[in-house]
């Protein structure tokens, strides 16, 4: 079921035409930094930003905080929402459970593609930067400078990236659970995308509200950027495992009730 | 004859509406059983739970011998469907759409799903289509393709809910040919179905649904036998009522219906009396007759409550 399910996700256009979309923001960025000679100060914009000048090798960090912010969560919860309550809008649903396809593993099943989609659209925007990276600035091909102003090796470098390539992928897992769960309550995949984002934005909107610094370590939003910190000498481990806690309680409640509510429900559409 | 579909006090109840109510469904091994009802009467809810998509709120169901929702599992992939109207992904040929749907659950070895598909689109017609993508299928073509998805596994028992909606004359009359082919290699249908017409040329038996209760369950033969009474059909109605003092029952223009179950018998009594006869029949009831007598009004219709 689980090949099924990724046959069905890499086979559609619109898989790809998000990708696509995802990777022409950090394009326009890098060839108007390039052309204009204009980044953003340190400390200012989004991180890593100010150092693609002088060191191109950052860039594939520059693209995924570029678009982890915004578009990434856009792009994750328009698939996840869409997986189960997009076969209910199509009719789909009914046959397939029919067939039969248990409930439970077809939950999986669209799990794991969301996780694939995840996984491929991270891999990508950061090969896409690193690309970038190597063509439009001037990278500096053994070692790189942290942001903390230590040098790092090129080893180093690479085994961090990839660390926080790993890291983006399971915070965007909570927003794939967020979409799932509204996937299986409603049967618009529109609704469930829309539900999902606007948790996003009311968490976003609530870190930079001081009355709500109470819950503010609890919103799923909180250690997004933690994943800069790897790249501070030595690596600043206490957010990152935080927000790999934090990532891992939401995905797991919120996929035990998708689970919940999806094996028990009447399939009317 | 073992029961292939056996329902006991099925109960679905939304909030405080019941739209199945107490339904004892029977349906045997080999028959093909017409499952008729107005809009909404309940027909698609029992189906739905017949295959295990909605819970029943009480009651059992049994589905080739054993108990659902429960042993789905084991029993559905020897059940063909098709749900209320045709489903496909749009963008994908109905090959690769058949071809997804045999990988979807268990069963569907791939060494074998070449020639599984090329037979199921083959029997309904649809072994030229090509690479088009099903949204530039007709609604009739859509149609044949769920009828191959149903077919793909060759069930035993095939459910199938409105199979002809959406088909041209021809269309229509090619898949009654094909469901009774099946019918005749062994396979139970079970048709759901608002078109009287449909079900009378088909089916066996009959089960009549009206606002979620069964008020219905017989063989259609049983059902349309004669009613003991001859009809005749004569330019002079009038001179029929004189030569058979008082066994006429009811006179409806040319059409005069005469107590006798021998046709015979009355027509040599007419034509000894001089009386042309133009036509000669056992009255039977039609289906339709029979489905008004059992259900009442369309359960679109709501009434204003006092």
């Amino acid at each position: 079921m689980i090949v099924v399910e990724l046959r069905k996700m890499f086979r559609r256009p619109r898989t790809w035409a998000t990708i696509a979309v995802l990777n022409a923001l950090p394009i326009l960025v890098a060839v108007l930094l390039q052309l204009t000679d204009l980044a953003p100060r340190a400390g200012e914009g989004p991180p890593f930003l100010s150092a693609v000048l002088r060191n191109g090798a950052l860039y594939p960090l520059a693209a995924l905080a570029i678009v982890l912010p915004l578009f990434l969560p856009i792009a994750v919860a328009v698939v996840a929402g869409d997986s189960i309550a997009g076969e209910a809008q199509a009719g789909t649903l009914r046959y397939l459970l029919a067939r039969p396809v248990g409930r439970t593993r077809l939950l999986i099943a669209k799990l794991v593609a969301v996780l694939a989609f995840v996984v491929v659209t991270v891999v990508v925007v950061a090969g896409v930067g690193y690309v970038i990276g190597k063509t439009v600035f001037d990278a500096q091909p053994i070692g790189g400078t942290s942001v903390s102003g230590t040098s790092l090796t090129s080893a180093d470098l690479y085994g961090r990236t990839a660390l926080a390539v790993g890291y983006v992928a399971i915070s965007m897992l909570g927003v794939a659970a967020f979409a799932l769960l509204f996937s299986t309550l409603t049967d618009s995949p529109l609704g469930a995308t829309m539900g999902a984002l606007a948790v996003l934005v009311a968490s976003s909107l609530l870190f930079t509200l001081d009355a709500a610094s109470p819950i503010a370590p609890y919103l799923p939003t909180r250690y997004w950027l933690a994943f800069v910190d790897l790249f501070r000498d030595p690596i600043q481990w206490r957010d990152i495992t935080r927000g790999l806690a934090l990532q891992g309680i939401y995905v797991g409640v919120l996929l035990a009730a998708a689970w919940a509510n999806f094996t028990t429900k009447d399939v009317t559409s | 004859m073992t029961a292939v579909i056996s329902t006991r006090g099925l109960v679905k109840q939304y909030g405080r509406l019941r739209a199945v109510d107490g339904v004892d469904l029977e349906v045997l091994d080999g028959d093909v059983y017409g499952f008729l009802g107005a809009n909404g009467s309940g027909k698609t809810t029992t189906v739905r739970m017949l295959l295990g998509l909605v819970l029943p709120t009480s009651g059992e169901i049994e589905l080739l011998g054993e108990r659902m929702p429960r042993a789905g599992r084991r029993v559905l992939p020897r059940v063909g469907a098709l749900i209320e109207g045709p489903a496909h992904y749009g963008h994908l040929s109905g090959r690769e759409n058949l071809s997804l749907l045999d990988a979807s659950g268990r069963g569907g070895a791939w060494r074998t799903r070449r020639r599984r598909l090329d037979a199921a689109l083959d029997q309904v017609g649809l072994a030229g289509v090509g690479r088009r993508p099903v949204k530039a299928y007709s609604l009739g073509m859509r149609q044949r393709l769920a009828l191959a998805g149903a077919l793909l596994r060759r069930p035993e028992l095939l459910v199938l809910d409105e199979p002809t909606n959406g088909l041209d004359p021809q269309g229509i009359t090619e898949v009654r040919e094909l469901l009774l082919e099946l019918h005749r290699g062994g396979t139970t249908v079970f048709l759901s179905s608002h078109l009287l017409a449909e079900v009378e040329q088909l089916c066996s038996r009959v089960g009549v649904l009206d606002r979620g209760r069964l008020v219905l369950q017989d063989e259609l033969a049983t059902l349309t036998a004669p009613t003991g009474s001859t009809v005749v059909h004569t330019p002079v109605p009038d001179r029929v009522r004189a030569a058979l003092d008082g066994r006429v029952s009811s006179i409806d223009g040319e059409r005069v219906v005469v107590r006798g179950a021998d046709p015979a018998e009355v027509n040599a009594l007419l034509v000894g009396a001089g009386i042309p006869v133009t036509g000669l029949a056992l009255e039977r009831p039609t289906l339709e007759e029979v489905v008004l007598a059992a259900a009442g009004t369309s359960t679109d219709r709501v009434e204003a409550r006092r």
